[in-house]
């Protein structure tokens, strides 16, 4: 077992003065799924920011405690926020893509990178949109506006976007609460194919979402980590009476 | 188009099979160590079942993390449900074929008391449904499923005319009970595995039908 990518450890994060999240301690290991269950407001989207530090647009936020990538504080005032983004992308709830073509969307990180080679950006375009299981139904009209696109391509034209930067860990904020029932297939199946190159870390209103797509689940409810193992460990045997309440439906 | 979740019923398949490939391996053995009056073999049989113990316990163990994680619905979770099922008959099979060996092995420090006509023949038909009743299950074969069940009924008549035949000579001479009641028990075992076949011969039925036909052929 590969040691943590992420280690988090006795995190908390007030909004103002109310309190959201309570003293989490978890780590996230690399190149496998890890998903945050748990009700509204248990905290699980709150901490999925953190880990990029998105949480820094919002104003009044203060953390204690220690969250580190590779061993590096991400809260230190040296980190780069925009070179930690590069390294943890991120796709949410509902598609952003840019009002550009298909084609520009998922040029858009690499040119911010200095990237202008015309053949090398066509090479890696192919690529990220191959990876985003997006290549053939787009490949004969790259230049066409990305909103023409069905909304569950539009998700995975922002996974596309997202890779094409060729970042070590993708966080996914309910990626499908805005698919239907096949487009939401198509990015659990693709999430399954992602997770052997790159962390994932997928909070989802969805258990059974969560049960597909991951390796470990973490349960949370209001702000404190109930429980955190094995996906199969979680949804065939929890340790905790809270989490199988929750699991099974009795509660949340 | 191929999902990650199909090829998690792919190992399960392919570890059921291997599952019949030992069960049936287990009896053509002990049945081999009847005929060659082979102490060693027969406990090998033995040893090698705790391998099939084993086996089940790990599909039954994947089967429940695939019910748990992946929500099967119609055929999947009738495949994982009748996958479990069957590692069970395959399972109790290879205990069946253990009870043959520990009676061979008794019997090869015995004078031999006849040369063996019916068990011999009842094993190749009980054999050769398990094999067939696993054909059947990975390549849909429903018809071969049915007719299966039918050819349950040679194995019976062949066990009662064994029972006929091993009573009589127990009858005769006294002498001869112990190894007649160990051939008796020999092809009870052996009538045994021929059900536990047409036991998976139904759940096949049920895997590709949806029909639950068992409780109709007493």
């Amino acid at each position: 077992m590969n040691g943590p990518i992420f280690n988090i450890n006795n995190l908390s994060l007030w909004y103002g003065q109310k309190q959201a999240l309570f003293d989490v301690t978890i780590p996230v290991r690399p190149k496998c799924s890890t998903a945050f269950i748990g009700p509204s407001g248990c905290g699980k989207s709150t901490l999925l920011r953190c880990l990029n530090r998105m949480n820094d647009l919002i104003p009044n936020v203060r953390t204690t405690g220690e969250l580190t990538l590779h061993e590096q504080d991400i809260f230190a005032p040296a980190v780069d926020v925009i070179e930690l983004r590069k390294r943890v992308g991120m796709v949410f709830q509902k598609s952003n893509p840019f009002p550009k073509s298909i084609f520009d969307n998922v040029a858009y990180g690499l040119r911010i990178q200095g990237l202008t080679r015309k053949g090398e950006l066509q090479e890696r375009i192919e690529l990220s949109l191959h990876k985003a299981a997006l290549w053939d139904e787009v490949k004969d009209r790259l230049n066409d506006s990305a909103l023409s696109l069905s909304g569950g391509q539009q998700q995975r034209l922002c996974i596309a976007r997202a890779i094409a930067v060729e970042p070590e860990v993708l966080l996914m904020d309910e990626p499908c609460s805005a698919l239907d029932p096949v487009a939401t297939a198509k990015i659990e199946e693709l999430i399954q194919d992602l997770k052997k190159e790159y962390t994932i870390v997928i909070v989802t209103h969805n258990m059974q979402q969560a049960a597909r797509v991951s390796d470990y689940t973490a349960f949370f409810y209001l702000g404190r980590l109930v429980e955190a193992d094995t996906t199969n460990r979680i949804f065939t045997n929890p340790a905790n009476k809270q989490t199988e309440d929750y699991i099974t439906g009795r509660f949340g | 188009m191929e999902l990650h979740f199909d090829q998690e019923l792919t190992q399960l398949k392919d570890e059921l099979l291997r599952m019949s490939a030992i069960a049936e391996q287990a009896v053509a053995e002990s049945l081999k160590a009847l005929i060659q009056r082979d102490a060693a073999l027969a406990r090998k049989v033995n040893t090698d079942d705790n391998l099939l113990d084993h086996l089940q316990m790990e599909i039954d163990e994947r089967s429940v993390q695939l019910i748990a994680l992946r929500q099967p619905k119609a055929r999947d979770l009738r495949f994982i449900i009748v996958t479990m099922k069957i590692a069970a008959e395959l399972e109790r099979v290879g205990d069946q074929a253990v009870n043959i060996a520990h009676r061979a092995e008794e019997l090869s420090t015995l004078p031999s008391l006849k040369p063996l006509v019916d068990i011999p023949r009842m094993a190749e038909l009980a054999r050769g449904m398990v094999r067939e009743v696993l054909d059947a299950f990975v390549y849909g074969k429903v018809d071969l499923a049915r007719a299966l069940i039918e050819r349950d009924t040679a194995v019976d008549s062949l066990n009662r005319q064994v029972q006929r035949e091993l009573t009589s000579f127990m009858i005769e001479d006294p002498q001869t009970i112990t190894r007649a009641l160990a051939l008796i028990s020999i092809a009870r075992n052996l009538e045994r595995v021929a059900d536990h076949a047409t036991n998976i011969a139904e759940e096949v039925v049920y895997l590709y039908e949806a029909r639950d036909i068992r409780h109709q052929h007493q």
